[in-house]
C-alpha cells in the first residue's frame, strides 16, 4: 500500500483529485482492486460508495482484472464507416469473448473506445499501447498470432 | 535546462512528424534510423534531425520534411533511409519515389507547399505545425511565441484585451459558437475575488482530433492564450481538462507547463508584472458527456460528470461555485494571434458572422485524410475535392457528416454551401468541434443514424428522462429497421420522439442527439423507406438485409474463398463453381476480400436471399 500512499500524497490528499488518483491506481494494477479502493477511501476520508460511483461512471475504469493484453477497438465514426464493426466481430469470434470480456487464459481483454482521434489510420486496433492502423478482418488474425507468439517466446 | 544546438549551425534539417498518426506508423524508428545513417555517412555535424508536432496529413505518415528546401517525403519505411541519405543528403538529388504522387497518372510533387492538400489552407491556429519541436520552448519563442503575452501584460489593460477579442469576432470553437470576448466580459464583471478559467480539451466527438493535434503540436499557444485570458478576466488559476485517450497530449502539455514556469512565463510575477497565474492539468476518464461545460466542471471537482441545469451559467457559478470561464483548445490557441496581429486583421478573414479560420478533420471515405485549417466561408466542395482530393476508388459522394453526434448529414446538393456557424445550423447540422466525416455510396444512412444514436444513448448520463429514454427508443426503432423488422409508421414515430428529446432534454447532449436522425430523414428518406417497405439496404451495409452470393458466371473455382471461410459455409471443388450456404454464412465478408480480382465473383445482394 506504500505505492497508494505515494499516489495520494502526489495529489496532495485532495478528494477532488479522485479521478486522477484512480487513473494512477489503475496504471499500477491494470484494474481497481476492492481492497485498494477501501484503503484509498480511508486515506482520503471518502466512503467506498462514493469511489464506486466514480469508478462505474467513467468508462476508463475497470473493477475486474484485465487480461495480459488489452485489445481496444476504436468505434469512432471514421472507423465505423471504414469497417470497424466487422473487425470487432472478428475479434470477438477469434477470442471467443464478447466486448468487455477477458479470455479464459487471461491473455486478452477486449474493449471498445469511442474515438482515439487518429482517424487517418481507420479502422484502428490498439493492443496495449501499440496502434495498428488500417485493420482488416484478415489483419486481425495475423495480429493475434503475433501476440500469441510473443507469449511463447 | 538542456539547450539544443543552435539551428543555424546545420546545413539541412530533417523534420520528422511525431503526431499520434505518424508515431503509430513508427515515426520514432524512422528518426532513429535517420540519425544512425547520417552518423554512418559522417554528416552529423551538417544535418540535424528534429521531431515536430502533427503535420496534419496523417494519411501519408510517417512524414519527413527536408528544410530549407521544403521537400516532402511520405510513407517512409526504414529500408528507404540509406537511399534517401545517400541521394538527397549527400549528393543533393531529391528522391522522387518517396514523394507525394497525387494519382498514378501525375508526376511526384516535391515541395510541401505545392501539394493540393496544403496549398489551399490558411494557417493561424496551426501556424507552427510541423515546424517546431513541441517539447522545446525555445523554438516556440523563436517563432515569436509569448510575444502576444508580453504585449497583453505590459501594454494593454484587461479592458483593452477584452475589447480587442470582442472586435475580432472570435466565437467559441467548441461547437456552439458563443462570442468569446463577450463570455470573458461576463465573467470579468461577476463580483468576487476568486475566479477560474478552464480549457476544454475533452474532445469527445468521434472523428474530430484537432484539439489533440494542437495540444500535441503547439501546447505553448494554448498556454499563452489562457494566460492572456486570465489577465483579461483577472484570474489566477486555470485548468486544462484533457480526455484520457490522449496520453501524448497530456505528456507534452505537462512538459510545456514546466518549461513556461521555468522561463517566468507562468506562475508568480509573470514577466515581472506582478501578475500570478498557474495551470493544472486534469485528465478525464472516458465520459463523452464531460465535454459539456457543467459536467466538465463536476468532473474537475472530483464528482461524477453529470450536467446540471443552466442558468446559472458557469460565468456566474462555475467551478466550486465561483465564476468560471470555459473555452475550448482551439479558441484559446487563436488568442495570441489576435493580440499580436490585431482584431482588424483577424476579422478580415471569414464571413460576416463567423470570423477567422476553423480546423476541420477530414476523415472517412476521402483520399487525403487529415487536419485542414481553412477560412470560414469556404465551401464543402472546396474542402472535399480541392483539399481532400475527392472520394477514393472513383466512388460516388453521398454525404458529409459534421458536428459529431450532435450534428447532421449534409447531402450532395448542398456541397456548395459556404461553411459557417449559421449555414450549418440552417442545414440541420452544426459546426460542432469540426469533424467532417465523408461518406460514399457504400455508406448506409440508416446505419449511420443508428450508429450516432447508439453512441449518444450509451453516453447519456441518465440524469434527465427525455435523453435517457428517448435515445433508447430511437435506437430500438432504428435497430429494428436495420434488422428488417421495420414497420409502417416507424418514420413518424421517430420524428415525434426526436422533436420531444430535442425540446425537453437538460443539456446539449440530449438537445442535439436527434440531429443525425432528423437530417438523414430530411435528406435520405428514400433509404429509410427501402429498409422498411422492401427490407432492402441500398448501400448493402445492414447485415440482416444482405446476402453474400457467388456469381456462377464469374467464379473460376479457385477455392480461395472456401479455404478462408471461417464458418465453412462455402462448398465447391477445384475448377468448379462454388456456392455459399446461406444458413451457415455469418456475413463476415472475408470471401469478398479474398476473391481474386480477375474473377471478382463474390457479390453482396439486398434484400437477403432466403
Amino acid at each position: 500500500m506504500k505505492k497508494i500512499d505515494r499516489i495520494i500524497k502526489h495529489h496532495g490528499y485532495r478528494k477532488e483529485r479522485i479521478i486522477q488518483i484512480l487513473n494512477d491506481i489503475q496504471s499500477i494494477y491494470n484494474y481497481l482492486p476492492k481492497d485498494v479502493l477501501e484503503y484509498a477511501g480511508q486515506r482520503l476520508g471518502m466512503p467506498l460508495s462514493g469511489i464506486y460511483s466514480i469508478a462505474t461512471f467513467y468508462s476508463a475504469f475497470s473493477l475486474k482484472p484485465r487480461g495480459e493484453h488489452l485489445v481496444t477497438v476504436c468505434m469512432g465514426t471514421a472507423c465505423h464507416v471504414r469497417g470497424a464493426p466487422s473487425v470487432l466481430s472478428r475479434l470477438e469470434d477469434r477470442l471467443r469473448i464478447e466486448t468487455g470480456g477477458t479470455t479464459e487464459d487471461n491473455q486478452f481483454t477486449l474493449k471498445t473506445v469511442n474515438c482515439l482521434g487518429a482517424c487517418a489510420l481507420a479502422p484502428i486496433v490498439v493492443v496495449d499501447d501499440e496502434y495498428h492502423g488500417q485493420t482488416t478482418v484478415n489483419k486481425v488474425d495475423r495480429l493475434l498470432k503475433e501476440y500469441e507468439k510473443k507469449k511463447k517466446d | 535546462m538542456k539547450r539544443r544546438r543552435k539551428t543555424e549551425e546545420f546545413r539541412l534539417h530533417l523534420l520528422v512528424c511525431a503526431g499520434t498518426g505518424c508515431v503509430a506508423n513508427h515515426a520514432f524508428d524512422i528518426k532513429e534510423e535517420l540519425q544512425k545513417e547520417i552518423a554512418r555517412k559522417k554528416l552529423s555535424d551538417e544535418i540535424g534531425v528534429v521531431t515536430t508536432g502533427c503535420q496534419g496529413f496523417c494519411e501519408r505518415g510517417p512524414i519527413v520534411i527536408v528544410q530549407p528546401d521544403g521537400i516532402f517525403y511520405q510513407r517512409m519505411k526504414k529500408k528507404d533511409i540509406p537511399h534517401l541519405v545517400e541521394e538527397h543528403l549527400l549528393k543533393g538529388r531529391p528522391v522522387k519515389e518517396l514523394m507525394y504522387i497525387p494519382s498514378p497518372r501525375e508526376a511526384p510533387v516535391p515541395k510541401m507547399m505545392d501539394i493540393e492538400f496544403f496549398k489551399h489552407q490558411r494557417l493561424i491556429i496551426l501556424r507552427n505545425r510541423g515546424r517546431l519541436d513541441p517539447e522545446n520552448i525555445d523554438e516556440y519563442i523563436g517563432f515569436n511565441g509569448y510575444q502576444a503575452l508580453e504585449i497583453a501584460l505590459t501594454r494593454m489593460t484587461p479592458e483593452r484585451i477584452i475589447k480587442e477579442v470582442k472586435a475580432s469576432g472570435l466565437r467559441g470553437r467548441g461547437g456552439a459558437g458563443f462570442p468569446t470576448g463577450m463570455k470573458w466580459d461576463l465573467c470579468r464583471r461577476e463580483p468576487g475575488r476568486i475566479k477560474y478559467i478552464i480549457c476544454n480539451g475533452d474532445e469527445g466527438d468521434p472523428g474530430a482530433f484537432m484539439d489533440r493535434s494542437v495540444l500535441e503540436a503547439d501546447p505553448h499557444s494554448v498556454i499563452e492564450g489562457m494566460t492572456i485570458g486570465a489577465r483579461a478576466i483577472s484570474v489566477h488559476k486555470g485548468f486544462v481538462y484533457v480526455r484520457s485517450e490522449y496520453p501524448l497530449a497530456v505528456k507534452r502539455l505537462k512538459i510545456a507547463l514546466s518549461q513556461a514556469e521555468e522561463y517566468g512565463l507562468l506562475g508568480k510575477d509573470i514577466l515581472g508584472t506582478n501578475f500570478d497565474f498557474d495551470i493544472e492539468v486534469v485528465q478525464g476518464a472516458g465520459a463523452f458527456v464531460c465535454g459539456e461545460e457543467t459536467a466538465l466542471i463536476a468532473s474537475i471537482e472530483g464528482k461524477v460528470g453529470r450536467p446540471r441545469q443552466r442558468p446559472p451559467y458557469p460565468s456566474e457559478k462555475g467551478l466550486w461555485g465561483k465564476p468560471t470561464n470555459i473555452n475550448n483548445v482551439e479558441t484559446w490557441a487563436n488568442v495570441p494571434m489576435i493580440i499580436s496581429r490585431g482584431a482588424k486583421w483577424f476579422s478580415s478573414i471569414g464571413t460576416k458572422t463567423s470570423k477567422g479560420t476553423k480546423i476541420f478533420s477530414l476523415v472517412g471515405k476521402i483520399n487525403n485524410t487529415g487536419l485542414v485549417e481553412v477560412p470560414m466561408g469556404i465551401t464543402m466542395r472546396e474542402i472535399i475535392y480541392d483539399i481532400g482530393g475527392g472520394i477514393p476508388q472513383g466512388k460516388e459522394f453521398k454525404a458529409v457528416q459534421t458536428g459529431g453526434p450532435s450534428g447532421g448529414c449534409i447531402p450532395k446538393n448542398m456541397l456548395d454551401l459556404p461553411i459557417d456557424y449559421e449555414s450549418l445550423t440552417q442545414a440541420g447540422s452544426m459546426m460542432g468541434s469540426g469533424g467532417m466525416i465523408v461518406m460514399d455510396e457504400d455508406t448506409c444512412m440508416v446505419d449511420v443514424a443508428r450508429y450516432f444514436l447508439n453512441f449518444t444513448q450509451e453516453e447519456s448520463c441518465g440524469k434527465c428522462p427525455p435523453c435517457r429514454m428517448g435515445t433508447k427508443h430511437m435506437v430500438y426503432t432504428l435497430d429494428r429497421k436495420t434488422k428488417g423488422k421495420g414497420r409502417e409508421g416507424d418514420i413518424q414515430f421517430l420524428e415525434s420522439i426526436a422533436e420531444n428529446v430535442k425540446l425537453s432534454s437538460l443539456c446539449g447532449l440530449g438537445q442535439t442527439a436527434p440531429h443525425p436522425v432528423l437530417t438523414t430523414l430530411r435528406y435520405f428518406r428514400d433509404e429509410y423507406e427501402a429498409h422498411i417497405k422492401e427490407k432492402r439496404c441500398p448501400a448493402l451495409v445492414c447485415k440482416d438485409l444482405i446476402s453474400y452470393v457467388i456469381d456462377d458466371k464469374l467464379c473460376g473455382g479457385c477455392t480461395v474463398c472456401a479455404k478462408n471461410c471461417p464458418s465453412d459455409a462455402i462448398s465447391g471443388e477445384p475448377k468448379k463453381i462454388h456456392t455459399i450456404d446461406q444458413q451457415k454464412c455469418t456475413k463476415c465478408g472475408i470471401c469478398i476480400t479474398v476473391c481474386p480480382p480477375k474473377f471478382n465473383a463474390v457479390k453482396k445482394v439486398s434484400p437477403a436471399v432466403k
